[in-house]
């Protein structure tokens, strides 16, 4: 017993700093963000109690509530643009073509590339004086408008076109890891019925493919909530509000504007909003899991 | 489980079908490669040759130009230096970074796995939640503790910064690494006397070279693309190459040289792409390790 108890000791000892990292840096930080979201801090953290007076503050924030909103379209769209383009892209390259690893090189090469890139590629690419507007316009086409990152209507979009293009890739390699996986048996039986290769794909494959989807689809949503480097490389939350994000109206009220109660009332719903997101996903897991012991 | 060989009858001779699959296939290829090319042509450009505004013309002749400046003239606002410190912080965040966070989540997953020691699985939850969680929450307490010790804008900071926020993912793919390895091999090990060290040291860190590997692929990766965390903790003389590259971009006064602009986009995309093209199998394995973790 007295062995046991030295020996786990020393693997005690060793999770130590990360024990520290846990409960001071991951607990700690947030307790304390927390407790300043319910003061009136401005520079400097206060502790004069507000209630809930920066959260009625925060929702009644234009530029919050754009932020918001701006973070749902890019979201749903970011999110169901990957995982449909990278699904497709993982679907024909299943077809037996050639040159398979190539495409799946070119396919994945952008999203080792970091946010802050991705968003400058693409402001060059749509600049409107410079960009594909000018070229197209060259060819003879006068009336050829792509003002994306300058247009209010458009800018988000632009966010979205360079999202998908930057993450397709980790959709693809995902789903046609599960498509690989699936038996061949399936489709020798589906082949025999005469059921066409596409309802193949969408009846068959699509289903079995659910849960790694789901797993790719998190990821991607994970990221939404944190969608920040985009931002300030590609638009600055610009033009107007039109691309400015939550966590983005959070770095610049916390180390921009000096408003540390605003700032934490924000950061506090977003953590919210990453509960809410994630504990269906788990509880559902979780679910699972209980009734796959039980069968 | 995995097949490595694609599903599906043998293509037929070519059918109007397979001739929409390429079509498909190379239009998307496209899609993906046009902006790299934009890049490689816009640098080597001259601005008058840009502004005729013909993006995706090759260069009428090669002009490196841009590069050279990009590299050791481009200006941050008024300071003029290029990207190349910016290089060389990045090297030196991400190096001694990477090379802690893998050693400490080697070190995680082997504890939490085989050893299990009294509140091993709350630690685990904990260190899962705090991957979930948006860094905005953490960030002004850190500053102030940082600051208090002494680590806020250095050098030591920052990486400190990158290893902590990195525990959940590497103890993550460690530990699903060393709750495969055979317990035995660690009992047998712990009868003929040795300790945890010892096990760590001898044993278990030589079978997990590919987990070492690929962690530590993901987390290069990882820090040197961050951008948030080094524009808040490393300070203006240690500004990560992401960071420098953003003012370089978006502060410039009076015109824009998109030529150097893409020169310096490039470079700092380099380190991460030629660790994507060198090893693609190993970041494939690592960034479908990573997803699992969803």
């Amino acid at each position: 017993m007295s062995i046991k108890r030295k020996r786990n000791l020393s693997a005690t000892i060793a999770l130590l700093p990360t024990w520290f990292a846990a409960v001071v840096v991951f607990i700690g930080t947030m307790a304390w963000s927390i407790r300043l979201s319910f003061t009136n801090s401005t520079l400097f953290p206060s502790s004069t109690y507000v209630g809930f007076a920066q959260y009625s503050k925060l929702f009644a924030s234009a530029k919050w509530l754009a932020s918001l909103q701006n973070v749902l379209i890019f979201g749903v769209l970011y999110v169901a643009g990957c995982l449909v383009l990278g699904f497709l892209l993982a679907a024909a390259l299943d077809r037996k073509i050639r040159f398979e690893s190539a495409f799946r090189t070119i396919f994945l090469y952008p999203y080792a590339m970091s946010f802050v890139v991705t968003g400058l590629i693409w402001q060059w690419m749509l600049n409107p004086t410079l960009g594909i507007q000018a070229s197209v316009r060259s060819l003879g086409w006068e009336s050829f408008v792509l003002d994306w990152v300058v247009n209010r209507d458009m800018a988000i979009y632009a966010l979205v076109l360079a999202g998908v293009w930057q993450g397709a890739g980790l959709v693809m390699v995902i789903a046609l890891a599960g498509i690989r996986g699936i038996e061949a048996e399936q489709w020798k039986a589906a082949r025999i019925d005469g059921i066409p290769v596409w309802r193949i794909y969408v009846s068959i494959i699509l289903p079995q493919l659910g849960p790694a989807l789901a797993a790719a689809g998190m990821l991607l949503a994970m990221g939404v909530i944190k969608t920040y480097d985009i931002v300030v490389a590609m638009t600055n939350g610009g033009p107007g509000n039109a691309t400015e994000v939550p966590a983005k109206f959070i770095m610049d009220n916390l180390f921009g504007r000096q408003n540390l109660g605003l700032a934490t009332a924000g950061a506090t719903v977003l953590v919210l909003g990453v509960i809410i997101a994630v504990a269906p996903f788990r509880y559902a897991m979780h679910m699972r899991n209980q009734a796959k012991g039980a069968a | 489980m995995t097949k490595s060989h694609p599903n599906g009858p043998k293509p037929a001779r070519i059918t109007a079908g397979r001739i929409g699959l390429y079509a498909f296939l190379v239009a998307a290829a496209l899609f993906f490669l046009l902006p790299l090319y934009t890049m490689v042509v816009t640098s080597l450009k001259s601005m008058d040759e840009i502004r005729l505004g013909q993006i995706f013309a090759l260069p009428a002749e090669l002009d490196f130009s841009a590069w050279v400046t990009a590299w050791s003239g481009a200006c941050m606002g008024t300071v003029c230096v290029g990207i190349r410190s910016g290089f060389w912080n990045s090297v030196a965040i991400t190096v001694p970074a990477v090379a802690l966070s893998v050693f400490i989540g080697a070190v995680n997953g082997y504890a939490l796995s085989l050893w299990r020691p009294r509140g091993a699985n709350l630690l685990f939850g904990l260190l899962m939640a705090g991957g979930l969680i948006p860094y905005q929450i953490f960030l002004y307490p850190m500053v102030r503790a940082m600051a208090n010790i002494g680590l806020y804008n250095s050098l030591a900071g920052i990486i400190l910064v990158h290893v902590i926020f990195g525990l959940p993912l590497v103890t993550l793919l460690f530990r699903n690494y060393f709750v495969s390895v055979p317990e035995e091999l660690c009992k047998a090990a712990r009868v003929d006397g040795a300790g945890f060290w010892r096990i760590f040291f001898e044993i278990m860190l030589p079978i997990a070279v590919p987990m070492i590997v690929v962690v530590s692929m993901l987390q290069f990766t990882g820090i040197w693309n961050d951008f948030l965390l080094g524009l808040v903790f490393a300070g203006r003389d240690y500004l990560p190459m992401t960071v420098q590259l953003n003012n370089i971009v978006n502060t410039t006064m009076g015109e824009r040289t998109y030529n150097v602009n893409m020169a310096a986009t490039i470079l700092t995309a380099v380190v991460p792409l030629a660790i994507y093209f060198l090893s693609g199998r190993w970041f494939v394995r690592g960034i479908a390790a990573g997803a699992v973790k969803g």
